[in-house]
């Protein structure tokens, strides 16, 4: 069963770009990603730009907006997910507890729908 | 009563659990084995009557309950997949009903109990969750006894219910017992959730009635699984030491007009002895293995109450002493409080170590730090502080019949000089 994880992290206490502490959790996504593939449970996965270089579409009376921006204002931001393939919410649940920005973020853990056929 | 009736109703309380458990097991699905189970119970009603009780009713119920369940596969699902299950369902049915036959055997039957417990008290579900579907499906409540013991409507607790399975299926929270190196932390899980139950029942967190006591017999029976399931748990029999030492008291603690009566004045006559006995025991067996922690260590001083045949016989110097080590396991400020009070009353100076936890936020609504504050200063003559502290209790209890308690102890406080 596939589950995606979405990566939240709090951007004003994660590491500044170009720091040590910032290559560390660079290094350790690297590792995670390397030992998720040898376990073959990813799917996929990607890091994503920060969130001020989002854009969200809404529309609202009929009018299509466009705005800058993420889709809420909240303090913990996306910044990546990935899609693992697990045999139940246990297994997936120790993958997340992996992530390297916990210190700072958070990960949700969402079942994929399964589609019939 | 009609006897078949009366063990109908004994069969809903101390068999349904298992007999659940296993069927969850057998069908794969929780919803399916929930809706399977009330058949049989309803083919009970009619059967049990016309044919007598069977001897072994968990039995019965589950081979009905069964062939139920394969009756609502047949009218519900797609053929193909039907096909499929009522294959799958025959394999296992035939080697089951072998099982079945083979008497005694407590072995799957407490595994299936246990991967029960686990699943209905699994982290991912929220805690209300938690209770609900243990009290539900281990704790022998009905859906209107819940909504009576929690204050709800029964539709609140169906939908509590409805969607706590859902995401079990939906997210596919495994119907397992966890690893060896999971199971402590998740048994600390189950512990709380049974805990958090009998101090509902306990307690009784808002409105005027003192004691629920199904919630209480709920948490025992629970506790009593839980420890005769993982006996090699001394946690497990210190919660069941512990429940059982505290309900001893639940007959004391509530006076002739509904009134809540304090440890300190109980007809310690209407402890129940039987209870202690069996919290002593337990608590002996846990202590046995040499594996301290919060719930041994709150039996134990438990027990040093039940030990005093009256309260100023109490052995404060060793409940002081055993809130030292409980402070160890259970960093809280509560424990802090109580462990203050012991102290004043073991003749130390309880009021120097209650008076840094008026600050402490995370004890901003505790209304028993400031009714053990105004007994303290009341104790050692400051009788305006006292009142003050008295004010401040009586505004933070949202218990009546506590806070009638407390305006009593305020004014003979104030009697007192």
């Amino acid at each position: 069963m596939q589950y995606l994880l979405l990566f939240y992290s709090d951007y004003e206490q994660s590491p500044e770009p170009g720091s040590p502490e910032e290559m560390a959790e660079i290094e350790g996504f690297i590792a995670l990603d390397g030992e998720m593939r040898e376990a073959g449970v990813l799917v996929g996965g990607e890091a994503l730009e920060p969130p001020t270089t989002a854009t969200t579409v809404r529309r609202t009376s009929g009018e299509t907006l466009v705005i800058d921006g993420p889709f809420a204002e909240t303090k913990e931001q996306l910044g990546g997910y990935a899609v693992i393939d697990v045999p139940d919410l246990d297994a997936a649940l120790v993958w997340a507890a992996k992530l390297p920005h916990l210190d700072y973020g958070s990960v949700e853990v969402r079942p994929v729908m399964e589609m019939p056929g | 009563m009609n006897s078949h009736r009366a063990a109908i109703d004994r069969a809903y309380r101390e068999e349904a659990g298992a007999v659940l458990a296993t069927l969850i097991r057998q069908l794969g699905d929780f919803a399916l084995a929930e809706d399977a189970l009330h058949d049989a119970f309803a083919a009970a009603v009619i059967g049990w009557e016309r044919d007598g009780v069977p001897d072994r009713p968990g039995a019965w119920l589950t081979t009905v309950a069964r062939r139920r369940a394969i009756d609502r596969l047949r009218r519900e699902r797609g053929l193909a997949e039907r096909v499929r299950e009522l294959g799958e369902l025959g394999e296992r049915s035939a080697a089951l009903d072998e099982l079945a036959a083979d008497n005694g055997d407590a072995g799957p039957i407490a595994d299936d109990q246990l991967r029960l417990i686990f699943t209905c008290c699994h982290p991912a579900l929220a805690i209300e969750a938690r209770v609900a579907l243990t009290l539900r499906c281990l704790g022998g409540l009905t859906t209107p006894q819940l909504a009576r013991a929690f204050l709800l409507s029964e539709s609140t607790i169906a939908q509590r219910l409805v969607r706590a399975k859902r995401k079990i299926a939906v997210a596919r929270i495994p119907y397992r017992v966890p690893e060896a190196g999971d199971l402590p932390e998740r048994l600390t899980g189950v512990l709380a959730v049974v805990y958090l139950i009998f101090n509902e029942g306990y307690l009784a967190s808002s409105g005027d009635a003192l004691v629920r006591s199904e919630l209480c017999d709920s948490s025992i029976r629970l506790g009593r699984l839980v420890a005769e399931l993982l006996p090699q748990e001394p946690e497990a029999r210190g919660l069941l030491a512990l429940m059982l030492l505290t309900d001893s008291r639940r007959t004391a603690r509530v006076g002739p007009g509904g009134q809540y009566v304090p440890l300190d004045e109980q007809d310690r006559s209407l402890w129940s002895t039987s209870q202690i006995e069996e919290g002593r025991a337990q608590l002996d067996l846990a202590v046995a293995r040499r594996a301290p922690g919060r719930f041994q260590l709150q039996a134990a001083i438990a027990a040093v109450h039940a030990d005093a045949r009256s309260a100023a016989q109490t052995d404060w110097p060793q409940i002081a002493g055993l809130y030292e080590k409980l402070l160890e396991f259970d960093a809280s400020p509560v424990v802090e409080v109580n462990r203050a009070v012991a102290v004043a009353f073991a003749g130390g100076d309880g009021l120097a170590r209650l008076r840094p936890l008026l600050d402490d936020p995370r004890l901003a609504g505790y209304q028993p730090l400031h009714a053990a504050h105004a007994e303290l200063l009341s104790r050692s003559g400051h009788r305006d502080a006292a009142a003050t502290a008295y004010e401040r209790a009586i505004e933070l209890s949202s218990n009546g019949v506590e806070r009638e308690w407390l305006r009593e102890r305020a004014a003979s406080a104030q009697a007192r000089s």
